[in-house]
Formats: C-alpha cells, structure tokens, sequence
C-alpha cells in the first residue's frame, strides 16, 4: 500500500469486500430457493421474458444487486470528506423524509412505512439507521462523553430518539428497535456502562416477570440482595440508599409489567410475546410462523435436505420465507453445518469491522464503525433469534440475506461509507 | 483512552457470545432434537390409504351374493360455502332442514377446508337426480366410494352388515390400522373374515404444501405400496334352501339350521323374522336398524347362534347314547310306561326296547334310562352318587359339542347350557339334590338349553355315526379351502357302535305306524328320514315345536334342526317343515301336491292343529 495513492483500490479493505460479496451471494442462493417453485421452474437461463422474470423474487434481487454495485460505485467515489461534513444534512434531510412518509403512505401490512414509485417500494426507516449513525458520530467527535456533560448527553439521547419516535409512530416497532444498537458504539466512546447494564437487566427482569410467579421474583431478588449484604458489610454501609433503590425499582418494575404488558403493548405485540414464551398455546394460529420456522430449521439435521429440496419452505409452510424468514431455508437446505458457516461469516464481518473501525485516526470514523457493526449485530441478533424461537417476531431483514431493495440498499450504504473512510484513513489527520 | 480502548473487547464478547448462542440453539434444533423432523413430515406427508376392493361372498353353487357397488357421499368444505339458498338445497336434497344445519356446524367444527360428509350413501340414481344441480351450491361435492351390495335378499343374519367403523371399535388393538370412517365388518361372516375380506390397504405417500394441494410423490413413490383386494368367500349355504327357509319360516319365530354331516358345513341357517340384507346398507340405513331393533319380534336377534332353548324330546337320543356307552342299559332294554315316575305324552305300546321308546318318545322310559346312567351306586350317599353321576354325564354330553361352542366362523355364538353338579350345588345346595331333582334332563327339559346349530350337530353327529365337523359357513376362503380347524373330526364319548341303535327308531318316529314326527316323511320319494321330536315346555307361552332329523337315514346328506317358538307340538309345526326343507335340498324342488304344507307352515295356527 502506497501512501502516495490513497484513493488507489488497493486501500480497500479487501477482507471486508469479500465478506460482503459472498454473504450477498449466498443471499441470493437463498432467496432462489425460497422462491423456487417446483410446479414452475424458472432459473436465470429460463427463455422468460423480463415482465415473467420480474414475477420472481429472486430475479428482482438480482436487479437490486445490480443497483448495489452502482451504489458502491458512487459511495467509493464520492469525496469521503462529505460523509462528515454532510452528516447532519443528511440527518435532516431524513428527518423530513420520515415526516413526510407518516403523512403520505399507504399502510401496508398495518405499518405506514413505504415510500412508492411505480412499482419500486422504499422504506426510509431502512436507510435513517446510516444517517442518524453519521450524525451520531459526527456530534461524537465533537464531544467527551465521560466528561458526563449533561447537555451534550441531552443532545446525543435526543438525535438518536427523533428518527426513534418517528419510526414507531409509523408502527415498523422492529426498525425503531434496531436503533438500540447505537447504545454499543455510545458505550464505545465513553458512554457509563450502566446504562447497558440497566436495559440488559431491565430486558431479563421483564422477561422474568412473565415467565415466573411475581412474588417467586421479588422473594428470589431481595434473598439475593439479602445474602450480598451479608456477605459484603461494606455494601451495606455504603451503598444502602443506591441497593433500596435498585430494590424498590426492581419491585416496581415486577408489578409494572403487567400495566406495560397489558396496557401499553398493542394487541399484536403482546401477542408476539406470548407465542415466544409458549408457542404451542396456538400452533395453527398466532404461533404458526414461530413453529413453522423452527419446524423448518429443525428439519434440516447435519447437512440439511440439499439446495431446492426444502419441504418446508418450499411449500409456503413459512410466511415471509425470502424476507424475515430467509434463514429458515438456509436450515432447512444447508443444515446445521450451513447455518454455522453463516453464523462464521456474520461473526468475521462484525469482527473484522470492529478491526477497521479500531485502526480509523479520527473519532467520527471510528464511532461510525462502531455505528455499523452494532447494527448489522442487532439485525443479526433480532432476526436469527426471532427464526429460531428466542426472540419475538419482530419484522427486521436479515442483512444481505433477505429478500428486499431497501434493506440492501441501506445495508450496502452503511458498510461502504465505512470502507470509504477506510481507504481514506491516512489523509486524516491524528486528532 | 487507554481505558476506553478495553471496551472494544467488550463489544467483541458481546458479539462472539451471541454467534455461539445461536449456533448451539441451532445444534439443538437441527441435530439433537428429532422432532422438528417428524414435525416437517406431518406439514408434507399425506399418507393417501387405497381402500382395497372387498372380497366377493358367493354361495355353494358359485352364485353371487354379496358384491360391492360404488355410493356417493355428499361432502362439504366450510369455507368454500358461499350464499347458500338452505332452503332450496334441502328440497333438492330431500334433506330436513334441521339436518343440513346439524351437519353444516359439525363439518366446520371439524375443519373449514377439509371436506365433511353431508349426506352419506347416495345411490346412483339418487346421484344423478343431484348431480346437475349442484354447480349451484359451491363448496358442495361429491366423493364417491365403494359399499356392499347384496344379490340375494336373503342369509342377512349370517352374512352380518358392513359399515363405518365405530369409535369403540377403533380402540380395539385388532383395528388399530383403521382409520375413522373407513369401512369395517360389523358383525356376521363379515367380521369375521374382516381381515380376509378386507385384503391390504395400498398407502401412497405425497407431498403437499401447506393448502394441502398434491405435489407429487414422495421420494418417486420409493415407500409406497398398492392394494390388494380382499379374497372371496366360497360358502357352504345352499342360496335356493336358504331362501325357501326364509320363505317358510321367515314371519314366525324360530330357527333352521341345516348341515352337511359329511363336512360340517352349513347349508341353510335361517333365524325367523328375517330380514333383508339390503336394509343394513344405503341412505338410511340407521333408521332401519333402529326399526329392527325396537320390533318386538327381535329380527336382529340371531337365534340359531343365539337362542338356547330346552332341547325337549330331541335330547333323549343322547341321553340314550351315554347310557349304551356307560353300560347300563343295552339296546334291548325295556322299561315300563310309569306314569308315576313322569308323565306321559300319550298312550302307547309298552316300550320293549329303545326303538320304540324313541318311536313313541316315552317319558317314563327315558326317565329311568338316564336315572340309570345317573345314580349307579359309586357312593351309598345317594345325594352323592347323584352328585357323581351327573358329573360323568355332564362330561360324556358336552363331547357332543352342547354346553360349549362349536366354535363356527362367526363370533357371537352362545355356548348353551348343560348343568353340572357344581351347577345345583349352588342352586339347591350341597347334598341336597339327587336324581329327583334333575330328572328333567331326561327329557331335554329344566336346567339345559342348546342353540339351533348345537342341535343340528348333534344329528349331525348321530348322522355320521359318532362324529361330526365343528359347522361353518365358509367352504373355501379364495381358492384355498376351508379354514383348518373345520378339517378335524371330532369324536364323542360314545363309542361309533352304538349310535346306530338308535337309527331304527329315529327312521319309526317319521314312516313307523304311529310315529311323532310322520309329518316329514318323504316316503312317497323313498328317502328315509330319520329324526326325532320335541315339544317344548317353557316359560314364554305356548310350547316351542321342535324337530330333528338327517336323510337319507343309510347315506345322510342333510342334517336339520327346525326350532319354531310357541307353536305347540313338534310333530305338527317342525317336522313338516323340516320334511319341505329336506325334499328341497335333496331333490332340488319340493312337489305341487305339497304345497299345503307351505301354507300351513306359512299361514296356519300351529298351535291349533294337534297330533
């Protein structure tokens, strides 16, 4: 690598590169299978004509991986210094685009989140991620988050919940969730951890307090914070007011589930939760896609049926099986050994991110690829979790697997901005 | 920043923690846990059962009795419903209103898109009357299937009745296999030979997706198999006796049973009222069952298997066997006409020997033979040489097949009764009975009963000199003969000698001068019959008439037992009717100038007329 060419190709991070390719194109594999059928069986070399082809959504696909390597193109080409200094354009820009989607769209599927042209569908949500993570980083490099500057946190909180509200005001709960993931690159940068530790613990107790009897719950909590006391005097002494609290929160949050869980969840969401926690309460009705998902996964055994041999997703036994539920053929064709390559793949993308977004000199890039990985991870984790019965059914694309324009689009964005500043990292200057 | 440079390890663990989450709940669904992939089958395998075609029932002379007929069942899917004119439908249908609304509720309790029976066992006639219309009534169809269908109207209670399984019968392990609704052999021959009937059921595995439409084989139809029809049933049943049976009897109450005594097998087993086949089968048929059931004359009742009357008079010919047997008495023995000891049917010549004790069918006489088989002086207690004696008797009697089942093809037949001491111990008490108290037996009265068939065997047995074929209907199951236990001869405990003592007088109780039974002669076409009478004294009205015979008396081809409830002597109801029964078999008609007989048997007050 020579440093007198920094915008040759060859300060592309080829690993990156490579990762991305294959896991589109094993994407692309899936999304054949899934739309396969053996009653008409149309390839890329079937003698169709375009508006037959176009019935298919594998060939779709195709077209959207051709405008993906335009995408790359621009994203690559385009001045990487416009990454920072258009970010919080861009966010605005956003902003208004949300606005305007919650006015004029058409509720489709009970969430009025799609932008239509003609024939091609867009959903601004997708591509709020990438924007809201510029404008992040941006606002990052300009501050010191363990200075605990209340403003400057004020700020950050509020920048990152805008497009939140905006979002869940459209009902698309699943993309809103994934905004979470910023939390990881906030942590990242400085951010006190207990906030982490206090939605993870406040995740578990939620869950807790469905799953268990309340007073098991509350009894269990305060014999445990009973025993550390005992244990520890020094707790006891110093730390009273912090522990009666977390115990009076704890209690609360116990009692509180219900009012939330009742109350505030609608009706559908609610449901997801329960067919989480029993799906065989209604395997036919609200629990069918979670059942029917695992029944597909778990159909698969070692090495799975074989490529276009699926029985279970081939005969539409899975809802959404080339979108949300795209990894159900890859365990019902690919096996457990398939799933695991899959599973590898994401891990080294995630991990080689993090490695690119360690080596960046300046904090926007830096918590830009923090911005990345957490939120190709939550996708990862939303999605595999929700196909393999862990999670509730929450409608989020897997990255570069599912079926869909925008998730592509958006998740193309996301990582070739990063590999952009990448390959322009020597020009920066050390902060 | 050195301190914040350790959270990227943080996110990494978070990261790897998760990935090795999800590929261990993977290993646990994909490779450990078996039963998603049972699961996946259950979504994708239809297993399609192909009902085998029936076996064919014919009679002894290869005519077609029962054979199969496809029905048409009217089916509905819930969802596919649309706009439906009920009222409209059910005039077409000829179906009550009520009955459209109880099946239409129970079709969508069961499923909305899987078809339910409507109305079941459409002819084809009654198909075509609908068939036209029924464009107009989406979500309606036709499913067709086979049934039976009877060529004969008659043999309905051998034949037994076909028809859905039911739910009590699924848990039976012998019906494991079936699946609700399919069709079952409910009783009779039918149940019976279910297995052989029924032949193998083809299975085809398919796949279908999740509406349930076919997509082809499953595997290129590597596991499945196909049909095999059920075998035929050759029977012994003679389809012309069967039906004149039918035709003498069929509005009494009553039984013929005939046999074969050469081979044991049936050749006409008539229980009166009879009834036809075809009523157990078709639109309908619950009613009629129902009608069957609740008609006070018990049509459904199978009495030659079922019914067990005193045998009367008839039973003195095996007492007089286990006499000779024991010794006791010789054939030449006379006794007098004691009228102290038992009374007497009629006045008559003084029974010198067994001949014309049987001629005359003689109360005192047979009164003092079995007290003489009985009470033989094992023990001074008389109770207990009572008690002894008895036991040798109730031992030497079941060997003729009584007090026991012959164990014929069919499954509800009744043993009978022949009481042993055990018996009246528990009646009267240990010790306290004796010959006194039992001497009814003697004359096939009291504690005893015997089914049509049983009675028929035993002349069977007489008829053969010792030895008889357990009865069975079925001659030749396919092509490969009757089942092996039906070729085994059985021997009694009288020795094969001594049964023809008795052949002389049972040939005078038909052409003696004088005889009980002279009404089924058929002397005038020199074939002699040699038989015995009964009247049965019993509880229910009027005595039952019985009659027992074989014929030709020197080469017996038909034994008979005709049972006919409350119709007064055996000499006037039975035994003419048993004399029609074997001219027809024997000569294949039975002549003009009898036709009186038929009338009188058909039409006549048999307890009028005495003789």
């Amino acid at each position: 690598m020579s440093p007198a060419t920094p915008r040759s190709s060859r300060s592309i991070d080829w690993p990156l590169l490579l990762l991305y390719l294959v896991l589109v194109g094993l994407g692309w594999v899936a999304v054949y299978a899934a739309s396969y059928s053996p009653d008409a069986p149309a390839h890329p070399f079937s003698a169709l004509s375009f508006s037959e082809l176009m019935a298919f959504n594998w060939f779709k696909q195709l077209i959207w991986m051709g405008t993906a390597v335009v995408l790359i193109v621009v994203l690559l080409v385009v001045d990487y210094k416009a990454y920072d200094t258009l970010a919080y354009v861009l966010y605005g820009g956003m902003i208004v685009l949300l606005l305007v989607t919650l006015v004029v769209a058409r509720p489709i599927a009970g969430s009025r989140s799609w932008l239509e042209f003609g024939p091609v569908r867009l959903q601004p949500a997708e591509f709020a991620k990438f924007t809201t993570a510029l404008a992040a980083s941006r606002f990052m490099a300009g501050i010191n988050l363990r200075n605990q500057n209340w403003r400057d946190q004020a700020v950050l909180a509020g920048l990152t919940l805008l497009p939140v509200a905006l979002i869940l005001a459209s009902n698309e709960t699943g993309q809103a969730l994934v905004f979470a993931a910023l939390l990881l690159a906030y942590f990242r940068e400085g951010m006190s951890p207990i906030i982490l530790l206090l939605l993870a613990a406040g995740g578990v107790i939620l869950l807790l307090a469905l799953l268990v009897p309340k007073l098991w719950l509350v009894g269990g909590f305060t014999v445990v914070l009973g025993i550390a006391f005992l244990l520890n005097s020094r707790l006891w002494r110093h730390h009273l007011p912090l522990s009666l609290g977390a115990w009076v929160l704890v209690i609360g949050m116990v009692f509180g589930v219900d009012f939330f869980f009742n109350k505030v969840l609608q009706p559908h969401q609610r449901q997801r939760i329960e067919m989480l926690i029993d799906p065989g309460k209604d395997p036919l009705g609200k629990g069918w896609n979670v059942t029917q998902s695992k029944i597909a996964l778990g159909s698969g055994g070692w090495f799975g049926k074989g490529f276009l041999k699926g029985t279970q997703t081939k005969f539409d036994f899975v809802p959404e099986q080339s979108t949300d539920f795209i990894f159900c053929t890859v365990g019902e064709e690919w096996g457990w050994a398939g799933c695991f390559v899959v599973i590898g793949l994401y891990l080294t993308l995630l991990w080689r991110i993090l490695l690119v977004a360690e080596r960046q000199k300046s904090v926007f890039g830096r918590t830009y690829g923090y911005c990345a990985a957490s939120i190709l991870f939550v996708h990862f984790t939303v999605n595999l979790g929700m196909t393999m019965g862990l999670m509730p059914v929450v409608g989020i694309p897997l990255p570069f697997f599912s079926y869909g324009g925008s998730s592509l689009w958006s998740f193309t964005i996301l990582l070739f901005a990063l590999l952009a500043l990448d390959a322009h990292r020597k020009q920066d200057l050390v902060r | 920043m050195q301190y914040l440079e350790g959270r990227r390890y943080v996110v990494l663990a978070i990261f790897t923690l998760v990935g090795l989450l999800f590929a261990s709940r993977l290993f646990y669904l994909q490779v450990l846990d078996d039963s998603y992939k049972t699961a996946a089958d259950r979504n994708t395998l239809q297993r399609q059962v192909q009902v085998p075609y029936r076996g064919l029932i014919y009679d002894r002379h290869d005519s077609l009795l029962v054979t199969n007929t496809p029905v048409y069942d009217l089916m509905v899917v819930p969802r596919e419903v649309k706009h439906l004119d009920s009222a409209k439908f059910c005039q077409l249908m000829q179906l009550p209103l009520e009955d459209l609304r109880l099946g239409l509720r129970a079709a969508k309790i069961y499923s909305r898109v899987r078809p339910s029976p409507i109305i079941q066992n459409l002819s084809t006639p009654e198909l075509a009357a609908i068939n036209d219309n029924l464009i107009n009534f989406p979500g309606f169809r036709v499913q067709a299937r086979m049934a039976r269908a009877y060529r004969t109207q008659n043999l309905a209670h051998a034949l037994g009745y076909v028809g859905s399984i039911t739910p009590k019968l699924l848990e039976a392990p012998k019906y494991a296999h079936y699946a609700p609704g399919e069709n079952v052999g409910i009783s009779g021959l039918e149940s019976y030979y279910e297995p052989t009937l029924m032949g193998r059921r083809g299975v085809q595995y398919r796949l279908v997706n999740v509406r349930g439409i076919d997509k082809g084989p499953f595997r290129g139809g590597e596991f499945d198999t196909l049909s095999q029809a059920g075998q035929d049933l050759h029977l012994s049943i003679d389809a012309g006796l069967q039906a004149y049976g039918e035709k003498l009897l069929g509005g009494r109450r009553g039984s013929i049973v005939a046999i074969d005594p050469k081979t044991g097998e049936i050749l006409c087993f008539v229980s009166a009222p009879r009834f036809e086949p075809q009523m157990l089968t078709g639109k309908g048929m619950g009613n009629r069952y129902m009608d069957l059931l609740r008609n006070p004359d018990r049509p459904l009742f199978d009495r030659p298997l079922m019914a067990t009357y005193p045998p009367g008079s008839v039973f003195k010919l095996v007492n007089e066997l286990v006499a000779l047997q024991l010794g006791v008495v010789t054939p030449s023995t006379g006794f007098p006409c004691d009228q102290h000891l038992i009374h007497c049917t009629h006045r008559h010549e003084y029974p010198s020997n067994v001949g014309i004790a049987i001629k005359q069918s003689c109360n005192p006489y047979f009164y003092q033979v079995m007290r003489a088989a009985v009470l033989r002086g094992q023990s001074p207690n008389k109770f207990e040489d009572a008690r002894l004696g008895l036991g040798q008797w109730q031992k030497m009697v079941k060997t003729f097949g009584l007090g026991e089942r012959l164990g014929v093809d069919m499954g509800h037949e009744k043993r009978g009764l022949i009481p042993s001491p055990e018996f009246y111990d528990k009646l009267r008490g240990y010790h306290h009975w004796n010959y006194k108290t039992v001497y009814s037996l003697s004359i096939g009265q009291g504690e005893i009963g015997i089914t049509g068939l049983q009675m028929a065997n035993v002349l069977a047995t007489i008829a053969n000199r010792g030895y008889y074929y357990a009865p069975h209907f079925v001659r030749s199951v396919g092509t490969t003969g009757p089942l092996p236990q039906f070729r085994e001869r059985h021997y009694t405990a009288v020795d094969t000698t001594l049964f023809k003592y008795l052949i002389p007088g049972m040939q005078a109780v038909v052409d003696g001068n004088g005889g009980t039974g002279s009404f089924a002669s058929l002397a005038q076409y020199g074939i002699s019959v040699a038989g015995k009478t009964g009247t049965v004294q019993n509880a229910h009205g009027p005595d039952h008439s019985t009659f027992a015979a074989f014929a030709p008396a020197n080469d017996p081809k038909i034994a008979i037992a005709v049972f006919i409830e409350n119709s007064g002597f055996g000499g006037t109801a039975a035994a003419p009717c048993a004399g029609l029964m074997m001219e027809k078999y024997l000569r294949g008609k039975v002549a003009p100038s009898r036709k009186r007989w038929e009338d009188w048997i058909m039409y006549g007050d048999l307890t009028k007329r005495r003789h």
